[in-house]
């Protein structure tokens, strides 16, 4: 065999395994949170996670009630904060990117956001609100995980309207559409399963976390809806009960983490599939 | 030389005079004056960079769209001077339609892209729109292969019918021009020569200009032939007497293919 192939197989071979091997550990920590999760967790989940309420320690029973409704709400409150405000600032930062500092200024300044450790804007959030009104709540939470989703929706919008060809573009200028409607309804169109697929990543994001809300929205051992209250969340439950001495409580945070972890995974997945059915030509 | 040289009885859509174009400090075009006349197909011929897409893209002011690129001199159309600070792009753009070299469907069914446009200046009723649609595909040869289907996205269809639904889209609007840059070179033959019998039809009621790079094309479907080389205008006339018996010798060089 000549001998410079031979080197470069060898090298091909070597390279090859390198990255499977880095793979396998990726895959193989995944794997092991996972099967950690679902050991300790699938005993606590049962229908009475959704029904009933967080138990008081050493008493029967008991679920996620609270928290799983507390979430929900937090969650969807701040996505509909953070869809639109984030793919109008996405849409902006795109069609005015290169001209104006303004847009500049605020690329940046979402970069920086991105970036962000979350204790900082749950401490922010605890300054500019929590302090002044004088009490927790659950605007509170959605303030801080809205502030949390609104640059991942900017960026994505951002990078998805920017891999729209810039023929389609000026199709639609050449008919003599203004600039908003030709960003609106051609250009954001061509992406819509990229904007999409950002928002739910934006959402599997906030729904994690934890240090944002433990100082705003902060706990409810009751079951409330009321948003000016107080309000239970799957993060905040999942951490105090975990650092709890009592095993049933140790159970259920086991029995959120892996809730939490599926819906995410549940999101992730769909956004892939989403995204992966369109990408403009 | 003498640009006027090509005896015309129609009279001019749009009159180019001392037309200068700079990306920047570069100079694209340099000192362009001729005429567009009604009805009739003007090509637009050269070497790639030759400033012939630069020329086509000031008639609808489409390099508004990028800070930096400026245009001086007049483009008269009506009487106005486009290039004048004045000029509402949108309206201009809804008179002087374009086509591009790649297809550009938008990312909407089949009839939406053709309705985009036109609801864009006007209000028509449902069956009115309806119409419209169906009276631009015709326009555009299109009809018969996509009436079964103008739900479907417009993205579905082949390259050359993609091309057609943009020239109906662009016809929909009713403008007075249409530009064509490079609207076949994306495309197969069968498709170009669909394209090009288009060109010939629609000329019936739109002043066409077309750049292309295929000198064949520009001899098979123009009336009138502007050959440009390094941003300027070296010989413009009537197509039969460019491809014949042109007065430079570079234009001769270019179309016997012995440069470029």
């Amino acid at each position: 065999m000549n001998p410079v192939y031979r080197k470069r197989l060898w090298r091909h071979r070597f390279g090859i395994a390198l990255s499977v091997g880095a793979m396998a550990i990726g895959l193989l920590v995944l794997a092991w949170i996972l099967l950690t999760l679902v050991i300790k967790g699938a005993s606590a989940l049962g229908p009475a996670i959704f029904t009933e309420m967080t138990p008081a320690p050493g008493s029967e029973g008991g679920g996620l009630l609270n928290p799983i409704v507390g979430s929900l709400l937090l969650v969807g409150a701040a996505t509909l904060i953070s869809t639109p405000i984030g793919i109008l600032a996405g849409i902006y930062l795109a069609e005015y990117g290169e001209e104006s500092w303004l847009a500049q200024v605020t690329r940046f300044v979402t970069d920086i956001m991105l970036s962000a450790p979350s204790i900082v804007i749950g401490l922010f959030v605890y300054a500019v609100y929590v302090a002044n009104v004088k009490h927790f709540s659950g605007w509170a939470g959605t303030f801080a995980i809205s502030l949390i989703a609104i640059p991942v929706v900017v960026r994505t919008t951002d990078n998805m309207l920017k891999l729209v060809p810039n023929s389609l573009r000026e199709a639609a200028f050449s008919l003599g559409a203004p600039r908003w409607k030709v960003a609106m309804m051609v250009r954001l169109r061509a992406v819509k399963a990229g904007v999409v697929t950002g928002v739910l990543l934006a959402v599997a994001r906030i729904s994690g976390e934890t240090a944002p809300l433990l100082f705003t929205a902060l706990n409810n051992q009751f079951f409330s809806a009321d948003m000016n209250k107080p309000l239970a969340n799957l993060p905040v439950v999942i951490f105090q009960f975990a650092m709890s001495p009592y095993d049933d409580w140790r159970a259920l945070a086991w029995g959120g983490a892996l809730l939490i972890t599926f819906s995410v995974l549940g999101l992730n997945v769909l956004s892939r599939t989403l995204f992966s059915q369109k990408v403009p030509n | 030389m003498n640009y006027q040289n090509a005896q015309t009885t129609s009279k001019a859509t749009l009159e180019i005079a001392n037309l200068n174009f700079f990306y920047g400090s570069f100079q694209g075009l340099k000192n362009i004056n001729l005429n567009i006349y009604e009805k009739k197909v003007t090509a637009f011929i050269g070497p790639s960079g030759c400033g012939k897409s630069t020329l086509l893209r000031t008639l609808n002011r489409m390099y508004d769209l990028y800070p930096g690129q400026r245009a001086e001199g007049s483009i008269s159309y009506h009487g106005r001077n486009i290039l004048d600070g004045a000029q509402d792009v949108n309206m201009l753009r809804a008179k002087v339609g374009m086509v591009f070299q790649k297809p550009t469907p938008f990312p909407m069914s089949i009839y939406e892209n053709i309705a985009f446009g036109v609801r864009l200046y006007e209000k028509l009723s449902k069956g009115e729109m309806d119409e419209r649609v169906e009276w631009a595909l015709k326009k555009a040869a299109l009809w018969t292969e996509v009436k079964d289907k103008l739900n479907k996205s417009g993205l579905s269809l082949s390259g050359g019918q993609q091309q057609r639904l943009c020239i109906a889209r662009g016809v929909a609007v009713k403008p007075d021009v249409l530009l064509l840059d490079e609207p076949t070179s994306a495309l197969d033959p069968i498709s170009t020569v669909k394209i090009e019998e288009l060109i010939a039809e629609l000329k019936e009621d739109y002043t066409i200009a077309i750049v292309t790079h295929n000198m064949q094309q520009a001899a098979r479907c123009s009336d009138y032939t502007a050959y440009m080389y390094l941003g300027e205008l070296v010989e413009f006339g009537e197509t039969d007497q460019i491809f014949m018996n042109p007065v430079k010798r570079e234009t001769q060089d270019y179309i016997t293919g012995r440069f470029g």
